[in-house]
């Protein structure tokens, strides 16, 4: 089976442009140049360089013995967190911005959950002295509070989403209106594998550079350029969609996409959008969403930010719907006893939304033999005020 | 009033036989301010003198629509309306009624009440015709617009100052109701006034001598927005101005008050809209 895109912008069923007239000409313009742009030489040559001397890649993939011991088996960990900014998000935000430029625009517009995107395109618009607005639900602004600083101090302009529920959902609404009133000089970078076509593929393509690292990573560290397993966090899905990308059509990999379970599947309060979405589109895409039988959006919950998202990009729907990938959820709880232990046995504090990947490990049927890739996808400084209270 | 019922008859088509100037199509939000002000305000609309309802089926995340429209739409929400009791409310009103009605709403709101149902129940009711924002052109076209034929439903789509005029073009071949101008780039209820940049696109669309009727909407809330707008369109629509007068001007009043209160308001507005 093939996993990519298809000539329409669907992954399989899902995916596509479902989207007011008001963004069309925006939406068609970038769906009729993005690749070809993206794959100039000159862009590549601009884009690999920022990667390798400002954003700090290659990323090291890094042998970790105890949590290897722990599970018995091998785990390497793919540290985007060593990224410049904390997370893999910038990887997507300097491929983006740059084609922004090609495409002559001047105002940049952003959503944030955790504030990592927000302060990725804060940091590109400051590299490239474009002027950047980023929207963010008013309940994150407060449980992410150094990163709203951050983006501050980086020249931004954070403007808080006050519908709904106030979280990543809503300011993706907010960015998606910003953009239907300022359609000629303002460029809109989405954050993660969502979003109408060709959003999840450009996204992708961007996010792809770390599983093409990991291709000589893993032959050098092991001789074999495949794990049998890669584990990575999904909200909306880009450090996922960027890990699996070229193991996507190699079926000696499983792929594990680990979701929010907030306070439990069921509880009602959770994010776990595999199991209690059903087919339908947010954001100008088909997709699985948490909705009502009418067809209402409903309020996710997790106590990550950047997890907290009630749908999930199309291509990982895909996936999930025919049984390639294998989603896992994941409660709070869980996910920060995960992040505590792999502080305290590894030296590495991870990102909450990462820390759900962790705490997949114990939930998946591990062979001796098996090499499992985690996307370390971002650090937990952001975190602190979280992990300071569990402390307590 | 007695209502003859045909198969073939389209309210929204015999309208625009009768009437190509100066129409006035008015929006609101079904279920607010209260759950069952829907068939006090279409009713009402109706006495006015008001040509064409447009009604709102609220939802979670209206995207192209402004505060004031995505606000009403969270309260009727919070009053309990769904579809089923939207559908029975209209079928109510639609007893005695005969207003040319039509729904406005987002794409999945219809995917998950099923598709083919939703259209049927729209046939049962009398509803003329269809807004669905993000529903694209090219799936209309191919998935459902035999499915709206076959139920006389209407469809309407919307062009922009950004719309090609090939595109323009498409769009109007595929709206059998009318074609929806929005008016500038912006999300309903953003815009004050009527800049000369829009009058420029307002004569630009003018003249393409499109066949079908045309409205203006977004930005419509006064005389002297809606009679610009008609001197370039058919006629205009009012959504959010309207919405934030009941707003502004209903209260708890219950049962023939409130009914009363609301044909004052709407008299208000409609008589302020004549030149």
């Amino acid at each position: 089976m093939n996993y990519a895109i298809n000539e329409e912008g669907f992954y399989g069923e899902f995916g596509g442009a479902y989207i007011p007239e008001m963004l069309h000409s925006n939406i068609e313009r970038l769906r009729l140049n993005y690749l070809d742009i993206i794959n100039k030489p000159n862009f590549q040559k601009a884009f690999k360089s920022l990667l390798k001397d400002y954003v700090g890649r290659p990323t090291p993939l890094y042998l970790a013995k105890s949590l290897s011991e722990k599970y018995g088996c091998t785990i390497f960990l793919k540290r985007e967190d060593l990224n410049h900014t904390g997370a893999h998000k910038i990887n997507n935000t300097i491929g983006q911005i740059l084609l922004a430029k090609e495409l002559g625009k001047t105002r940049i517009i952003a959503e944030t959950g955790a504030g990592q995107h927000g302060v990725a395109t804060a940091t590109a618009c400051a590299l490239m002295g474009l002027e950047c607005i980023v929207y963010m639900g008013a309940i994150d602004i407060e449980r992410q509070a150094p990163n709203v600083s951050r983006m501050k101090m980086l020249g931004a302009k954070v403007v808080p989403a006050l519908s709904g529920s106030q979280t990543l959902k809503d300011a993706t609404n907010e960015a998606i209106r910003d953009w239907i009133n300022n359609p000629e000089d303002t460029f809109y970078i989405i954050g993660s594998v969502v979003g109408p076509h060709p959003y999840p593929d450009m996204v992708a393509r961007f996010q792809a550079i770390i599983s093409e690292e990991m291709l000589w990573q893993l032959e050098e560290a092991t001789g074999q350029n495949y794990p049998d397993k890669i584990v990575a966090c999904v909200g909306g899905g880009s450090n996922a969609a960027g890990a699996f990308y070229h193991y996507l059509n190699d079926e000696r990999v499983e792929l594990v996409a680990v979701e929010a379970a907030g306070h439990g599947i069921h509880s009602g309060e959770s994010a776990a959008t595999s199991v209690l979405g059903t087919k339908g589109i947010i954001h100008g895409s088909r997709t699985l969403l948490m909705q009502t039988k009418d067809g209402q959006i409903i309020e996710p919950y997790s106590i990550s930010a950047g997890l907290d998202y009630p749908g999930i990009g199309p291509l990982h729907a895909h996936l999930i719907d025919t049984g390639r990938a294998t989603a896992i959820a994941i409660t709070d709880e869980e996910a920060l006893d995960a992040a505590f232990m792999l502080a305290q046995i590894e030296g590495i504090i991870p990102a909450l939304e990462t820390a759900h990947a962790f705490a997949a490990l114990d939930k998946m049927k591990i062979e001796k033999s098996d090499c499992i890739v985690v996307n370390l996808s971002g650090r937990g400084d952001k975190d602190l005020g979280t992990y300071i209270k569990r402390m307590k | 009033m007695k209502i003859t019922e045909s198969a073939t008859e389209n309210r929204l088509k015999t309208l625009f036989e009768r009437k190509q100037e100066n129409i006035l199509n008015i929006y609101f939000t079904a279920g607010h301010p209260q759950l069952e002000d829907t068939a006090k305000i279409i009713t009402a609309l109706e006495k006015s003198g008001v040509d064409l309802v447009e009604v709102g089926m609220p939802y979670s995340d209206p995207l192209a629509d402004g505060p004031t429209i995505q606000n009403s739409g969270a309260i009727a929400l919070k009053n309990g309306m769904t579809l089923d009791i939207l559908f029975q409310q209209l079928e109510t009103v639609r007893q005695t009624s005969n207003i040319p009605m039509i729904l406005m709403g987002y794409y999945n709101q219809v995917i998950q009440y099923g598709e083919i149902t939703f259209f049927d129940r729209c046939q049962q009711i009398g509803i003329d015709g269809l807004i669905l924002p993000d529903l694209p052109i090219e799936i209309y076209e191919r998935d459902y617009k035999h499915l709206f034929e076959a139920r006389n439903l209407r469809s309407t789509f919307l062009i922009t100052p950004q719309t090609s005029v090939e595109r323009i073009r498409r769009i109007n071949a595929l709206s059998s109701g009318f074609v929806y101008m929005v008016s500038s780039s912006s999300i309903t209820g953003a815009k004050k006034g009527i800049s000369e940049k829009q009058i420029a696109y307002f004569n630009k669309i003018k003249e393409l001598n499109l066949d079908k009727p045309r409205l203006i909407g977004f930005g419509i809330s006064d005389r002297e927005t809606f009679s610009t707008a008609c001197r370039f369109a058919n006629g205009a629509i009012i959504g959010s101005a309207f919405i934030r007068l009941l707003e502004n001007n209903l209260k708890d009043e219950v049962g023939e008050e409130r009914q009363l209160k609301i044909e004052k308001i709407i008299n208000d507005l409609v008589s302020n809209l004549k030149p």
